[in-house]
């Protein structure tokens, strides 16, 4: 039997790259709050430039625990549809042109999200990355950590609940 | 409550530039607690398909919301900051209407503030979302 040549790896990280493009893209609060992902692998890192329209306390300044909680929040549910597009495409069932939310893509519901606030959001970039604890057929459990100029120094943590989204083939 | 106190609670909201952003606006307040409004506004979509809200906007003006709350408590000194802040969200927001979001501050120690807050839109009888947590107080 013949062997397969294996697929160019440019080919397979423009096709994963324009997955996750066209997932971020069509989410529009997103792109209202100027957030960002990048991708090692399958592995994702979320990314809030900072902008003054972000701001809750400007006499620190600081960012509003509403953009942390929105930045985190969204975090998670890009992660989660990550790893549920990513199983999709990695398995050639879907192409990136085929994504299209509501039809081959039912998004997560949030369910409950709690967030900690751990030191007050300095006037930086935000960097956070989400985890999924577990995810089962309807609900998930995931947490997520942010940081800004220190790894190690978190300024807000989250966690929550989420209902399962669905890829449709 | 006289329209020039509702000015002046309504600057006190412009003057937090995030809160502008999403077009918060101030309805009305009492003794520890606050009832606030954000428009409906198609950049605010989390969920193209349907149209409905994305969950950070809704906690964005829970937190708000509350941290206004804790101000409006008679004991209140100085500033606050959200310690942590859970939001349960129920149901999805009706696609073209404000969300309404009152906060309660119920207790407050010399330290810290514990709030509740409940979010609706006009369909009125069941909540969109509701929250709990607990804020800085006296620094």
């Amino acid at each position: 039997m013949a062997k397969m040549t294996p697929e160019p790896v440019q080919v397979i990280k423009q096709r994963r790259d324009v997955a996750l493009r066209r997932l971020v893209a069509s989410i529009p609060y997103v792109n209202f709050m100027g957030i960002y992902f990048e991708r090692r692998g399958d592995e994702l890192t979320a990314i809030m430039p900072f902008r003054d329209d972000l701001v809750g306390n400007p006499a620190l300044p600081a960012l509003h625990g509403g953009a942390t909680a929105a930045f985190l929040e969204i975090a998670s549910v890009i992660e989660l549809t990550w790893s549920t597009l990513w199983n999709a495409i990695e398995n050639d069932h879907m192409a990136p042109d085929d994504i299209e939310i509501g039809k081959t893509l039912l998004m997560p519901k949030t369910i409950d999200f709690t967030v900690d606030y751990l030191r007050s959001g300095l006037p930086r970039d935000g960097y956070a990355r989400a985890r999924i604890n577990r995810a089962g057929r309807r609900y998930a459990s995931v947490s997520v950590e942010a940081w800004q100029d220190n790894r190690s120094r978190l300024f807000a943590t989250a966690s929550g609940h989420f209902i399962v989204p669905q890829v449709v083939t | 409550m006289t329209e020039a106190s509702k000015d002046a609670a309504q600057a006190l909201i412009n003057a937090l530039p995030h809160a502008k952003a999403l077009g918060m606006r101030f309805i009305s307040s009492s003794e520890g607690e606050v009832t606030m409004e954000m428009p409906y506004d198609p950049r605010f979509i989390g969920d193209p398909a349907t149209g409905v809200i994305h969950g950070g906007a809704v906690y964005a003006l829970l937190d708000t919301c509350s941290g206004a709350a804790v101000f409006a408590h008679p004991d209140h000194k100085g500033a606050t900051a959200t310690i942590d802040l859970r939001v349960d969200y129920m149901r999805p927001a009706a696609p073209g209407q404000p969300i309404r979001a009152t906060a309660t501050c119920y207790n407050m120690t010399r330290t810290v503030a514990f709030v509740r807050a409940i979010a609706t839109d006009t369909r009125d009888d069941k909540p969109v979302a509701m929250a709990s947590g607990t804020f800085v107080t006296g620094i």
